[in-house]
């Protein structure tokens, strides 16, 4: 059984009682958003490169990835500012090709927030409905709307630097909304804000989400982010997606190196395999010092390098050396960091190789804690670690 | 607060008297009641009751302000659209050439500009009869050329730093492109067009070079008569206009940089 196999298995088996599957599991939906085979070339550098995405009704779709991921190329062509090189972009049934930004049914929040500051924040959101021509009466109602839903319909008559960071970016999402988009696209949105204010818009647009059904592609570079707010995280690098899936399965079943070590931390043990079954491999890993044992089978050649994934809160630490001969390493801490709500170790193995472990801090007073320069054996269970090829 | 050395007081004070103390002692002997210039003879604004009896000067004040604005209003429209060119349409052909030619009356000496607009103007004049003999129009069309240099580097370098998404926004909200210009564009880069504006209006009413160049014979400017007047010898009417300038220049730039500030604190708040 391959990776991707087991992972559905698993899932499968962790929720029977959801019998309705989200889109993206139903074999027969229809995308709202089709992206096929986009290309975008600035002279000769390809910033995205054939990608191909489907995105269904109602969701909140990331686009994860680093700099000159080509994330936000994609996001452009989406509301029309850039053109493809080649590929077509299809929402809701309508080919995009040629259709200028001014007649897509796709809003933008920009990273910048992109206010007009020579504008109301009233005048800002009715911006977008008095170039539909709506009446006079309708755009004032649907603006206090909007500004209600955004907790803003005091500050109407204020220009936008007389705002905060987050209300300026709280007027950013009612401008984008008031139309009423198929689809809204959020340009890291946000990336400007401090921590405590992250959190509380992360839940904010998660409900806005909610409440109107709208269609979300989020940009950022921010994994955290991506987490907490995605139905999907597309995982890009180099102008290609390289990994597709729900924030949980891009966590613990990444697809390749890239994956894993872009999301959260991890622990890779390079090794070769010896013994090659159909639902098991055991690897034998200088690094690690043991034989490794991986409950899942792998597609490989014999004796091929293989990298082993291993996340730092799933290792167990022990003084006492476990039953286990196999997943078990042993090593000396070299480094803790308290941080709070668990502690980050990092030991050295024998061979030299440095492990992250992080443990949480149960109780207030641990016990007898753990020290520098103490000697400690690590293990984890057979289905925690996860092997890589690519 | 911070003390300031005596050597910084020192230097701003010998700048502020350098710069202003040829303005100050014009504006004091214009109120001087003597006929001869250089000799005091106490307070009086008999000068400024002269001045505006005196058709010539009076008539010539006129004529600069009218071709000042005229020429101003040209070249605000020409140069933004100028600057536009330059800042917006990516690369074209001749870019580099076009560049340089509208940057060129800014560097280009006032005796040269002026000359070859005077052989531009008779060698039309003689192939089309266009325009018909030098006065106040071929004086609005030379003061629109060099005018127009200025309100282009200036609007052009507004547009550059120019949040990009504004208008990106704009477009995502269903602006079309004439309609994004008016409604977004515009108003951002009005503290550009306005200071071009006034640039143009006090560069055309002080330019003597030129005007007489290509003005005609009943077509005196302000400062062309002035100079022709001070070649007889300074008249204490002459201070009191200089000094009406001043006051009206001085108001003037005062209005453009207390807006401009407004404009830029706005600005800077929004995009930071």
């Amino acid at each position: 059984m391959s990776a991707p196999e087991l992972k559905s298995t698993i899932t499968g088996v962790a929720n029977p009682v959801n019998t309705e599957l989200p889109l993206w599991k139903q074999p027969d939906a229809t995308p709202f958003v089709r992206i096929e085979n986009i290309t975008k070339k600035f002279d000769d550098f390809t910033a995205v490169d054939n990608v191909s995405l489907n995105i269904y009704k109602k969701e909140l779709f990331c686009l994860l990835g680093g700099s000159g991921s080509g994330k936000s190329t994609l996001l452009r062509m989406l509301a029309g500012f850039e053109n493809p090189t080649s590929g077509r972009i299809i929402i809701d049934g309508v080919d995009m090709q040629g259709i200028q930004p001014w007649n897509r049914p796709v809003n933008m929040m920009f990273q910048s927030y992109a206010l007009f500051p020579h504008l109301s924040v009233a005048d800002n959101v009715a911006f977008g409905l008095r170039r539909q021509g709506a009446n006079k009466h309708d755009v004032k109602k649907r603006v206090a709307e909007m500004l209600d839903m955004v907790q803003l319909g005091h500050l109407g008559k204020r220009k936008p630097h007389q705002l905060s960071g987050g209300q300026r970016q709280r007027v950013a999402l009612a401008r984008s909304l008031v139309k009423r988009p198929k689809l809204l696209l959020l340009d890291e949105p946000l990336g400007a804000l401090d921590k405590k204010l992250r959190e509380e818009t992360q839940f904010e647009i998660m409900n806005i989400q909610e409440d109107l059904g709208v269609t979300f592609v989020v940009v950022t570079h921010d994994q955290e982010e991506a987490m907490t707010l995605a139905t999907r995280i597309g995982v890009m690098n180099q102008g290609l997606i390289v990994q597709t899936d729900e924030p949980h399965d891009v966590y613990e079943y990444p697809n390749s190196r890239f994956v894993a070590e872009f999301i959260g931390s991890v622990n890779m043990l390079e090794g070769f395999v010896t013994e090659d079954n159909v639902d098991s491999v055991r690897i034998d890993s200088k690094e690690a010092g043991c034989t490794l044992f991986v409950a899942h089978g792998i597609s490989c050649a014999p004796q091929q390098r293989v990298h082993v994934a291993l996340r730092p809160e799933k290792i167990k630490m022990t003084r006492i050396k476990p039953t286990q001969d196999e997943n078990c390493m042993k090593g000396e801490i070299v480094e803790i960091a308290y941080m709070g709500s668990l502690s980050v170790f990092r030991i050295r193995l024998q061979s030299g190789k440095e492990i992250r472990v992080t443990q949480p801090n149960f109780a207030r007073d641990m016990g007898e804690r753990f020290t520098w320069n103490e000697q400690v054996f690590l293990s984890w269970d057979v289905d925690s670690s996860v092997v890589l090829t690519a | 607060m911070k003390r300031r050395s005596i050597f910084l007081n020192t230097s701003a004070s010998l700048g502020f008297i350098f710069l202003y103390a040829p303005i100050i002692s014009l504006i004091v002997y214009s109120f001087n009641e003597s006929k001869l210039v250089t000799v005091w003879g106490g307070w009086s604004i008999k000068w400024y009751g002269e001045l505006f009896k005196n058709d010539q000067i009076m008539d010539a004040a006129f004529l600069s302000l009218k071709i000042a604005f005229i020429s101003a209003t040209l070249a605000v429209v020409l140069g933004t659209m100028a600057g536009f060119a330059l800042s917006r349409m990516g690369r074209f052909r001749g870019k580099l050439l076009f560049s340089g030619w509208v940057s060129a009356p800014l560097v280009m000496p006032e005796v040269i500009t002026g000359l070859s607009l005077l052989l531009l103007f008779v060698a039309l004049e003689s192939a089309f009869g266009w325009p018909a003999g030098r006065g106040e129009l071929t004086v609005i069309i030379a003061h629109t050329t060099f005018c127009l240099a200025y309100v282009a580097v200036i609007v052009q370098s507004r547009l550059v730093v120019l949040d990009d998404t504004l208008e990106e926004a704009a477009m995502d909200l269903g602006a079309k492109p004439s309609t994004l210009f008016f409604l977004v564009t515009l108003p951002l880069i009005s503290p550009a067009i306005i200071a071009g504006w006034l640039l143009s209006f006090t560069l055309s009413l002080d330019d003597l070079v030129i005007a007489s160049f290509v003005s005609g014979p009943g077509d005196s400017t302000l400062p062309m008569v002035i100079f022709s007047k001070v070649r007889l010898g300074v008249t204490p009417e002459v201070n009191a206009l200089a000094t009406l300038m001043i006051a009206i220049v001085a108001i003037g730039v005062v209005f453009a940089m207390l807006y401009m500030r407004k404009q830029n604190k706005m600005l800077a708040a929004a995009q930071e």
